[in-house]
């Protein structure tokens, strides 16, 4: 049970970035962007193709982010120039991607044809390169001792990952944070508020919306890419649903820690993305429930987060009433009685 | 300053629904004319507004600020040189964003937008001060959301980001139509010191008749997309409602339509 947690909060931590991605597209520039599906893959292909090829994952996890960024640029553009609506501006270059995925996969064959899958199991990726820095660190041993000496027999091999991630998705939060906090930001942030107003101060919401796109699919191919590495293989269908684990996470974290500023937002979503693993992990432990599954529970959690909220309010509302009108009651028949 | 030369636009060509809003607009304003528009519902008012600013463009006709042909230009670029405040007050700000960050946004106009932070110590405290100058108690509320101001205040704060840059033209479209008498005084005597100050370019849509008689060195009256009447300066110290009344049956052979707005004084 601990590891299968352990497990889901790494990959919580990892796909949190992609998270961030479709809380820009969503809530920040207020576009419902579909592309996520498949600029998730094109992330992982990319990645997992050039480290096959040779090249250091250093360098091909920045090629995926790149990637990820001009997919996100052509949507924006599809729907700022060519006047396409954006759900539709999403769907399109989500469908395209499909097949651009196969092709950059298929660079890995002799035919370079379109190619499915790409592993990774013995090549090295960003993580076994990191783990033969870490493993000398006696770092491991040491956390593993502590929670054998409590009774916890089932120890995760290595910790390396949980804290990597955890310093690479924090270190991404806060430049995003201030990121829209810069003037750039603000437009941004104002081009989804009130697109009228922002053009009245000289900015180009055109510009502004290609470039949250593109910000945003940076980061989601970014995650794609790092999960291809976590997961030794990258495979066309594992953006499928993508979207919807971004905004279950959005949705979730929200519900929990609120909205009040950027900064609480951005770990709220954070937050949200570990949630969403954990629950996913301990759903698939429940008997009858199967792998095939989990995006029926994805889409229940959805709207199960996007429920509850409304209810607690409705509850809370309720109660202060009946509070309301308890005093009012009391105080009238204090009052009787003062006449009587 | 700004100047206009045969504007015209038709809305929905070649159907029931044409509609003249604009039929050939001609308008000159020097620098630091206040130009007060008054008309009745439809006359084209908005729509003049809105050719200036690169909102809607021209069928035909030019628009040239600072004797630069403008009539090309978007509406983002156009707005380096000119500010607006509209007449709904949640039009001219983001509410969801902080009153500091509003006016960061407002700052940047008439400048390239980088990866500075938006408000940093030193422009708080410039902000600060403007704020100072509304009288409202906004200089403590930097960081409240917009949303959460009343209209008086948010129409407040848009005159300011309107202004505080300094714009080549202020366009101001009925901004007090959606307050509250005191506030709109409010808002219209701010509307005067901020315009004076800096000796601003300004045109301003009222349908208070008083409104546009006390503000401004010039006048002009709009009808069916036609500018009917102009007064000039010397002229205009003098005017009172029963001239302008008197001007328009002269003109339009017509009596003045008692509507709500244009008798309201
Ligand atoms: N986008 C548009 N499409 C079609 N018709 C329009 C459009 N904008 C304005 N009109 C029409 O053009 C005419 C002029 O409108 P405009 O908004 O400029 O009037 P106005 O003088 O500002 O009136 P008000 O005092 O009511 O604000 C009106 O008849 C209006 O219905
Ligand atoms: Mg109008």
């Amino acid at each position: 049970m601990f590891t299968a947690i352990f497990g889901s909060v790494e990959q919580g931590i990892i796909y949190a970035i992609m998270a961030l991605g479709v809380y820009l597209t969503f809530r920040v520039l207020d576009f419902p962007d579909l592309t996520v599906d498949g600029s998730f893959v094109t992330g992982a292909a990319t990645a997992a193709t050039l480290i096959v090829l040779g090249y250091h994952p250093a360098l091909a996890t920045a090629a995926a982010t790149v990637a990820g960024f001009l997919a996100g640029c052509m949507t924006g553009i599809l729907h700022t120039k060519a006047k396409i609506n954006p759900l539709l501006s999403g769907i399109l270059m989500m469908i395209a991607l499909y097949s651009i995925n196969l092709r950059i996969m298929g660079a890995t064959t002799e035919t370079a044809i379109g190619r499915p899958n790409v592993p990774l199991s013995n090549v090295d990726s960003l993580f076994t390169i990191f783990f033969g820095w870490w493993g000398n660190l006696g770092i491991d041993t040491a956390i593993n001792n502590v929670l054998i000496s409590i009774g916890i027999e089932n120890v995760p091999k290595t910790w390396g990952t949980f804290f990597i991630m955890i310093i690479v998705t924090f270190a991404i939060k806060i430049i995003f944070d201030r990121f829209l906090k810069t003037e750039v930001g603000l437009a941004i942030r104002a081009t989804g508020d009130n697109d009228k107003m922002i053009r009245s101060f000289s900015a180009n919401t055109d510009t502004l919306i290609i470039l949250g796109l593109g910000i945003s699919n940076a980061l989601v191919a970014l995650s794609g890419a790092l999960i291809a590495q976590y997961t030794k293989f990258a495979d066309v269908s594992m953006g499928i649903g993508m979207i919807v684990i971004g905004l279950a996470s959005v949705i979730i974290g929200e519900a929990i820690l609120g909205t009040k500023t950027i900064v609480r937002t951005t770990l709220a979503v954070i937050v949200g993305a570990i949630i969403y693993r954990i629950v996913i992990a301990i759903a698939l432990r429940v008997e009858f429930l199967d792998t095939g599954d989990m995006k029926l529970i994805t889409a229940l959690i959805v709207v199960v987060a996007l429920i509850l909220p409304k209810f607690f309010e409705k509850r809370k509302e309720r109660a202060r009433k009946a509070k309301r009108r308890a005093e009012r009651t009391l105080t009238s028949e204090q009052e009787a009685k003062q006449l009587a | 300053m700004l100047k206009l030369e045969g504007i015209n636009r038709i809305f929905n060509e070649t159907t029931p629904d044409e509609k003249i809003a604009l039929d050939n607009i001609n308008l000159d304003l020097k620098t630091g004319d206040f130009v007060t528009v008054i008309g009745s519902n439809g006359a084209g008012k908005s729509t003049m507004m809105n050719m200036i600013s690169g909102a809607l463009s021209p069928d035909f006709g030019t628009v040239e600020i600072d004797r630069k042909n403008v009539t090309k230009y978007p509406e983002y670029k156009r707005s380096h040189l000119i500010g607006r405040v509209f007449q709904d007050p949640m039009a001219g700000t983001a509410p969801t964003m902080t009153v500091e960050e509003n006016l960061a946004i407002a700052y940047s106009r008439n400048k390239r937008r980088g990866l500075r932070i938006g408000v940093d110590k030193k422009r708080r405290e410039f902000f600060r001060e403007s704020l100072e100058s509304l009288h409202l108690n906004l200089e403590n509320r930097l960081t409240a959301k917009v949303g959460l101001l009343s209209g008086g205040e948010r129409q407040a704060l848009s005159l300011l980001m309107a202004t505080f840059t300094k714009p080549s033209i202020l366009l101001l479209d009925e901004h007090t139509a959606a307050l509250d008498p005191s506030r709109a005084e409010l808002i219209t005597n701010l509307t005067k010191q901020l315009v004076e100050k800096d000796n601003l370019t300004t045109l301003m849509v009222t349908h208070n008749m008083q409104q546009a008689l006390d503000l401004g060195n010039r006048l002009i009256m709009m009808d069916k997309g036609q500018i009917i009447l102009e007064v000039d300066p010397e002229a205009k110290k003098d005017l009172t409602i029963a001239d302008l009344m008197d001007a328009f049956q002269r003109i339009r052979g017509e009596k003045l339509v008692s509507d709500r707005t244009l008798l309201s004084v």
